[in-house]
């Protein structure tokens, strides 16, 4: 193994050679990337349920998404959930790229999965049959006997069973015959920037060659929409759907659900270059920690999120606070993918934290977040917003934070507003916090 | 299958926080393990009649109460934890007390054992259930008229695995209603009762861990998987101790139902089920479910070693493999599939011990035919004519399924039977295949090396093998 090939702890060097997205702005690299450039915004109407009487009645949906172009044999997959089927159809479109189809060779028990997935959508109709079914108004109890005799006959027993949060694991193992180390974890908004950062980690420590990582998720269901509405949580600007997430902005008052999958092809630098594949970017940082302070808040100052970013810069071997030699001036990373969720809350910690990691620098690094333009993906906006670095350091542009009109006095960064820019960026650093303090940070370079 | 083998940080066992039908911690676990005691009966929590499998284990509500386990200025975050989150917050407790760790909820006044940022928590979780009073009660306020005269529309009684419904079928409720009014009738905190990551979230906020932490979702895999994860981050230096583990209820309308959808349960035919998991048998029949799991400290041996801890067990040797399951979910099996066996061939290699070097294993042992079935020949392959002597663990026929939680009963028994260098006693098999599995009482036996492994529905595998400290 040559130097090169290693970290300076002499661990491998892990790098992505493949990326593919689902999500509600577009299903491939190319089309997605563009409408960011031009500020899109992919809200619409729910109407996959009816929403119209619920406080707020619009979401970033995917529409018209058909996954049956993207497997081998789409009667296999006959059973899979919206969440499979993004996950599917992001995964093949890594898979590509990496030109894995063609490798050959390929020891399978080499290759891993870890995944930041979330459950499948609730039968909601007939899930609510069975419980009327069983419900006794004189007790305020569900009486099981009925319950199962009506769930009996009325559910349908494959969707439930595919139901668990790990079926996307499965189906992906059995589309790519992958029978390496499999995870999936679901830490709310950061499972997948936490599922990269531990796949980093599998094949740092030689256990894997291959892994095939990243998040798919949507809650655009009856209930997943109703516990974020009870939690108030989302934009209820119904009138102005189209400039509800607002990241940043003064009058930012919640997110917006978007729903989707991001995939990327993880290896080991020898591995790739033995079998000559194409390193897009090498993933340089990790860190994550625990806020341990609320169910319902984040820490007032940030501490949790600032410490995962520490922890990413520390295994980067960044300083926070340095800058290249003149005339270049950048400080070491030149491009932050925000949480930044458009909550009140959010937007202002993580502005918090990462002043408080990056000291002077910080107002020389632009910070957007593309859940302005495509909502928030949950458990998948991590993996998406890690290919967006990547992409942004292929292309030399920043995508916008839209919707970003009346600057906050008190969140004083370059958020990149409204307008996609042109920047010398090689290393970027991403962020996901997680509902409950699960924060997350990955920082990724391009290849010299 | 090459294997890297860098010098790496020790990582040990120091506590048991198993939390099972049979109470809270390791001592009422082992003491029913050792005795040969069952807590399968009929479920009394709700009635359970209209399944074909009635049984469960229950923990009684009078052996644990979680706002017992928790400080008082945490008693209000009660009231927003779901069962699973429950059993989590008690089994945490429950270890690090056996752990003799000092933790912001042991005394707030005194500097905790391990420094908070150096402490970690991983924690598996399954689908948790909404709690069906609570919501139905909702739902029921958005029901239209024509729903409150006939609560269900007949449908043709037929065979439970064909597809009979989709989610085209029509909405019993208002949702107009709901969605303006009806949804009111919930807490504004109900989704956060039913998040998964939840456990871990309660468990960190309560014992102050700001170390790395995860919630693994990868059903009956999830603890084994949870603790592969704290011996990465103990090893790559992110913490110097983790609880990690799972827990999960699933004795719950949605959860009997989808485990039934999943040909996972033993029909009890009339019987209270107290007899009907047995593993490895000709005539096993299924499972039964159980609520529990259990959270384990796992320490940097360094640490552990500094503080005088108590060392149950080594961690030598990890691996995970994913099945290839034919269905994609895992409800089918190909019996050519070698992955479990690859688990347990690479984590002994981890390890660095051989099979013969094995004294006991403690598989899944659910008493699901077609499980059990691929674990006996990943063992038979692994092992070869040995696997009909090695003595089995098992621990479903006493504390039932507990899902994303049994890895950590399984592991807690092992580390526990490694300490006191003891068998516990198996129950109910009689004609075990090829295994040495039969029902037999507890015995005292030299235990040098145990491999526990965890198979799960969906495909994930783990074998993860433990040393005695000092052998």
């Amino acid at each position: 193994m040559s130097a090169s090939h290693t970290t300076n702890s002499g661990e491998p060097r892990v790098v992505i050679t493949g990326m593919g997205w689902v999500t509600p702005l577009g299903f491939d690299l190319a089309t997605v990337w563009k409408r960011m450039m031009a500020g899109d915004c992919g809200v619409s109407k729910i109407d996959r349920f009816e929403a119209g009487t619920f406080p707020t009645t619009f979401a970033a949906q995917i529409r018209d998404f058909d996954f049956t172009k993207y497997v081998d044999d789409p009667s296999v997959h006959a059973n899979a959930g919206f969440n499979i089927q993004y996950a599917l159809g992001a995964a093949r479109q890594a898979w590509t790229q990496a030109c894995l189809g063609n490798a050959t060779h390929l020891n399978t028990r080499r290759v891993g999965l870890y995944l930041g997935a979330g459950e499948g959508v609730l039968d909601f109709p007939n899930y609510a049959r069975a419980n009327l079914a069983g419900w006794d108004e004189a007790t305020q109890k569900v009486d099981g006997r009925k319950w199962a005799e009506a769930a009996l006959q009325c559910m349908n027993p494959m969707l439930e069973v595919e139901q668990e949060a790990n079926m996307p694991l499965s189906h992906l193992a059995r589309e790519f015959g992958i029978c390496g180390p499999a995870y999936n974890c679901l830490t709310a908004c950061a499972a997948s920037t936490q599922a990269v950062g531990e796949a980093v980690d599998i094949l740092r420590r030689g256990e894997a060659d291959v892994m095939l990582s990243g998040g798919t998720h949507t809650m655009l269901h009856v209930l997943g929409v109703t516990g974020f509405n009870r939690l108030t949580a989302l934009s209820r600007r119904n009138d102005d759907m189209m400039h509800a997430s607002r990241p940043f902005d003064r009058t930012r008052d919640g997110f917006v659900m978007g729903e989707g999958s991001g995939m990327v092809i993880l290896e080991t630098l020898d591995h790739a270059a033995a079998r000559g594949a194409t390193p897009l970017a090498e993933v340089l940082g990790y860190g994550s920690t625990a806020d341990a302070f609320r169910i319902t808040d984040m820490q007032p100052e940030g501490r949790g999120p600032a410490e995962a970013i520490r922890a990413a810069l520390r295994q980067a071997g960044i300083d926070p606070h340095a800058t290249h030699a003149p005339p270049d001036g950048r400080p070491h990373i030149q491009y932050i993918s925000a949480h930044g969720t458009g909550t009140k809350e959010n937007d202002s910690i993580e502005t918090k934290a990462v002043k408080a990691v990056f000291g002077d620098n910080a107002k020389n690094i632009p910070m957007s977040s593309i859940k302005s333009m495509m909502g928030h993906l949950i458990a998948a906006a991590g993996a998406v917003e890690l290919i967006t670095c990547v992409l942004a350091i292929q292309n030399q542009m920043l995508p916008p934070t839209i919707n970003l009109r009346e600057p906050d006095p008190d969140l004083d960064l370059d958020y990149v507003p409204n307008t996609a820019r042109a920047a010398v960026v090689d290393t970027c650093l991403s962020n996901s916090f997680g509902f409950g303090g699960q924060n997350d940070t990955l920082i990724v370079r391009g290849m010299e | 299958m090459s294997v890297i083998r860098i010098p790496r940080r020790r990582v040990v066992i120091t506590g048991l926080g198993p939390i099972s039908a049979f109470g809270v911690g390791i001592e009422p676990l082992w003491n029913a393990m050792i005795a040969g005691k069952t807590a399968i009966k009929t479920i009394t929590s709700m009635d359970a009649s209209g399944f074909p499998c009635s049984a469960g284990a229950q923990l009684p509500a009078d052996a644990f109460d979680v706002r017992s386990v928790v400080p008082k200025s945490y008693r209000k975050a009660t009231k927003v934890m779901a069962r699973d989150i429950e059993l989590a917050v008690g089994a945490a407790d429950a270890a690090v007390r056996d752990a003799k760790l000092i933790t912001k909820a042991i005394n707030p006044d005194v500097e905790p054992t391990i420094p908070a940022s150096r402490f970690g928590c991983h924690i598996g979780a399954g689908l948790i259930a909404a709690e069906v009073d609570e919501l139905t009660a909702a739902l029921a306020s958005s029901r239209p008229e024509s729903f409150q005269r006939s609560a269900i529309s007949s449908r043709p009684s037929t065979d439970s695995r064909q597809p009979i419904a989709n989610s085209l079928s029509p909405c019993p409720i208002d949702l107009a209603h709901w969605g303006s009014a009806g949804m009111q009738n919930l807490t504004p905190l109900w989704l956060l009762k039913y998040l998964p990551n939840m456990l871990a979230c309660h468990v960190t906020i309560i014992h102050d861990c700001r170390g790395p932490s995860n919630t693994i979702t990868c059903a009956e895999a999830s603890c084994a998987l949870s603790v592969g994860e704290s011996v990465r981050v103990i090893q790559r230096n992110a913490a110097d101790a983790c609880l990690s583990g799972g827990a999960e209820c699933k004795l719950n309308t949605m959860g009997i139902l989808r485990q039934t959808f999943s040909r996972r349960l033993a029909p009890t035919n009339g019987s209270d089920g107290s007899t009907i998991v047995k593993p490895f048998d000709a005539h096993a029949t299924g499972s039964v479910l159980g609520e529990g799991g259990g959270i384990i400290v796992v320490e940097a041996f360094d640490t552990a070693l500094a503080r005088g801890a108590t060392l149950y067990a080594e961690i030598t040797g990890f691996a995970a493999t994913q099945s290839f399951c034919p269905d994609t979910v895992g409800l089918e099996l190909d019996p050519d599939d070698e992955s479990l066996g690859d688990a347990m061939d690479m984590a002994m290699r981890n390890a660095g011990v051989k099979p013969e070097e094995i004294d006991a294993i403690a598989p899944f042992g659910s008493g699901i035919p077609n499980i059990d079935q691929a674990e006996i020949a990943a063992i038979k392959r692994v092992f070869g004519p040995r696997a009909a002597d090695i003595p089995i663990i098992t621990t479903i026929p006493n504390t039932g399924n507990c899902c994303a939680g049994v890895g950590a009963i399984t592991l807690a028994v092992a580390a526990k039977a490694m300490h006191a260098q003891m068998l516990p006693a198996r129950l109910n098999t009689t004609n075990a295949q090829g295994l040495c599995a039969n029902a037999a009482p507890a015995k005292a036996a030299p235990l040098r090396n145990i491999l526990v492994t965890s198979t799960g529905i969906g495909g994930q595998n783990v074998a993860i093998v433990l040393r005695r400290v000092g052998s």
